[in-house]
């Protein structure tokens, strides 16, 4: 049980707009340690849904969510928002940083949130996480001058700079061509192998699916295959 | 919450669109210098009036009023309640405008503590003839050395000067409007007529003005005795004594003390000078309500700006979000940049209305007779800018809170979803 990082327990939502519609139907499932966890299904499957709202920044559901031992449902907005900023990384399909930041600000940014560490060290460890994204480069670079990929990797930087538990992504490789699609799933690949943290992404890409350890498929609100 | 780096983020986001920042900055500092423009020229303009007042008017005066209205005789002899008593047209009887023993109460009220000067006067209606034409006036006999220590009558002299009525006893000094009327120059005679019928030549030995209307168009000063010899009276006959205290504002009580202990009618200068009061009032409303507008507006400028700088910013605030930084750091990233634009704006706005306001005080104003004003008049008191400031920053954390409430309750789903 002290393996498992993530528990979800009959969760269900609906959408009420423009009229009401149950868009998640009793899922549970649950995901250890270092796992590199996929989820795939069809447009509209309710996938994206269910990710954000194991993201915590979506609260209005019914059921139960539990990550690293402690009970989230529940919890105010504020606290739910440290818990991200400590254990939880993103990466978006639309790379999205601050345009107006430079890349070591953006991936600075959550650690000094945080305030866990000196500014010297924070800066260190930016380094070290673009360095393993291989952008350690562009550091001094303002973020909206890079390409598509540059800035999906400084994202994962970003994501990694707390060390979360658990790293989330939206479609990480969808805007994405083949070599840059690659990279990054190698960076995840790295990250779930070697620093046995823990990945969730909904994917549209079958290869990217195949790579990782697992795969929920979800179909209609409900997961189909590789729930546990 | 960490304040440093919401700060940080703040500046990050005024620093990258700086023309917008500007356009947000300027708005206040137009506000704020006009509102210190404003204030310290309305300011000045109440105390201009209200010194020209106090300086040409005493704070209190003792006089004697002349009262018609007096029960009839018959009032005093017959009366009951079962009868009607009729007086046709009754006349006032013969009375004197003298205050009784105006000379002693002089050297008593000299002695009172908070007094600055006392100077007893002897004033009487006159025509001054000008050829076949007379124009009327009044004829004030000044003890000078005293008169001048109440309103320092040397600094109102324009030709000749006051000292030369100690000299000569059949000396007048006329007002300047009133010697342009009768066309009289220093050296000029004038003849005067009371209203009793004396007449008395006097040669005009110079000419004066407050810049108050009603006193440069019909007064002239000349010694006590003079006068008291045009109207045939003694040297003890006094008509008016004039009071100058240290401070203004103990005048009225000290007059109406005065009132009871002499027994005597006393004015003092806020009843005597009621509308000056009342328009300072409304200057006052009105700097007031023009200055907030002004800030209003530019309230409405930050609000508008910072409302569209929230709406630019939506991708951000959810990233922000979504990387866990809570609703408070975000309303203070949007508040701090609303602070920043006031308190730039603000201090720009103090030192832009300080330069309006002194360019204004050195600038001549033409004002023909009123010789006590050759520039605006502008009064510079540290209060007005503490309050300018404070107005300024009131308005853009007012007008920067609800765009920044707002960013802080949107739902970063809705956006990273797309």
């Amino acid at each position: 049980m002290s393996n498992t990082v993530l528990q979800a327990s009959h969760i269900n939502k609906y959408f009420y707009e423009p009229e009401k519609f149950q868009v998640l139907d009793n899922v549970n499932f649950e995901v250890k340690k270092g796992e590199f966890l996929s989820i795939i299904g069809k447009s509209g499957c309710g996938k994206s849904t269910l990710l954000y709202i194991l993201s915590t920044m979506d609260t209005d559901y019914e059921g139960n969510l539990e990550m690293n031992g402690s009970r989230l449902t529940g919890l105010s907005q504020d606290r739910l928002a440290d818990f991200r900023n400590e254990h939880l990384g993103f990466v978006f399909q639309f790379h999205f940083l601050l345009a107006e930041f430079t890349v070591l600000q953006n991936v600075m940014l959550p650690a000094q949130k945080l305030g866990k560490y000196s500014t010297k060290e924070i800066e260190a460890r930016a380094y070290e996480k673009l360095k393993l994204v291989n952008m350690e480069d562009y550091a001094r670079k303002q973020s909206s001058k890079l390409s598509g990929g540059q800035q999906q990797r400084v994202a994962i930087a970003r994501a990694l700079i707390n060390d979360p538990t658990i790293i989330m992504g939206d479609e990480p490789t969808g805007n994405l061509d083949k070599a840059n699609s690659n990279l990054v799933f190698d960076i995840f690949r790295k990250i779930s192998h070697e620093n046995h943290q823990t990945i969730i992404t909904v994917t549209h890409d079958p290869d990217f699916a195949k790579g990782g350890d697992r795969i929920i498929e979800m179909s209609d609100g409900k997961i189909v295959s590789g729930g546990r | 919450m960490n304040l440093n780096l919401s700060f940080q983020i703040a500046k990050t986001h005024l620093l990258a669109k700086k023309r917008q920042t500007l356009v947000a900055m300027l708005g206040v500092t137009f506000g704020i210098a006009m509102f210190i423009v404003m204030i310290s020229f309305m300011q000045g303009v109440n105390q201009f009036l209200e010194d020209s007042a106090l300086d040409a008017s005493p704070h209190v005066r003792i006089y004697n009023d002349v009262n018609t209205q007096r029960p009839s005789i018959l009032d005093a002899v017959e009366n009951g309640d079962n009868q009607v008593n009729i007086v046709h047209h009754q006349k006032p009887k013969q009375q004197l405008a003298r205050i009784k023993n105006g000379l002693q109460m002089v050297s008593m009220i000299e002695q009172m503590p908070g007094v600055l000067g006392v100077s007893p006067e002897v004033s009487s209606q006159a025509f001054f003839n000008n050829g076949p034409i007379q124009i009327s006036g009044v004829i004030a006999g000044i003890d000078y050395p005293r008169e001048n220590r109440l309103y320092s009558l040397d600094s109102r002299i324009k030709t000749g000067s006051f000292k030369a009525l100690l000299a000569n006893p059949n000396g007048i000094v006329v007002g300047a409007t009133l010697a342009r009327k009768l066309n009289v120059k220093v050296g000029d005679k004038v003849s005067v007529t009371t209203p009793l019928g004396g007449n008395i030549t006097l040669r005009v030995v110079g000419t004066f003005g407050f810049g108050i209307g009603t006193v440069d168009n019909i007064r002239c000063y000349t010694s006590i005795s003079t006068v008291q010899e045009m109207l045939g009276k003694d040297a003890s006959y006094i008509t008016d004594i004039h009071i100058k205290m240290h401070d203004p504002l103990q005048a009225i009580a000290f007059g109406k003390n005065l009132s009871k202990q002499f027994n005597t009618y006393t004015e003092d200068w806020s009843t005597a000078n009621q509308a000056i009061l009342a328009g300072e009032k409304i200057r006052n409303v009105m700097t007031f309500v023009v200055s907030m507008t002004l800030l209003v507006v530019a309230g409405f400028g930050i609000y508008n700006i910072m409302n569209m700088n929230v709406i630019n910013k939506l991708k951000d605030i959810a990233i922000l979000k979504a990387t866990g930084f809570g609703g408070k750091d975000v309303v203070a990233v949007f508040l701090l940049q609303a602070i920043i634009i006031g308190l730039a704006g603000g201090l720009l706005g103090l030192v832009i209305g300080f330069g309006i306001s002194y360019l204004l005080s050195i600038s001549p104003f033409e004002t023909g007779d009123m010789i006590s004003l050759k520039t605006f008049p502008v009064v510079f008191r540290a209060e007005y800018y503490v309050m300018g400031l404070a107005f300024g920053l009131i308005t853009t954390v007012l007008a920067g809170y609800f765009p920044s409430k707002k960013a802080s309750k949107i739902d970063p789903v809705a956006i990273l979803r797309g």
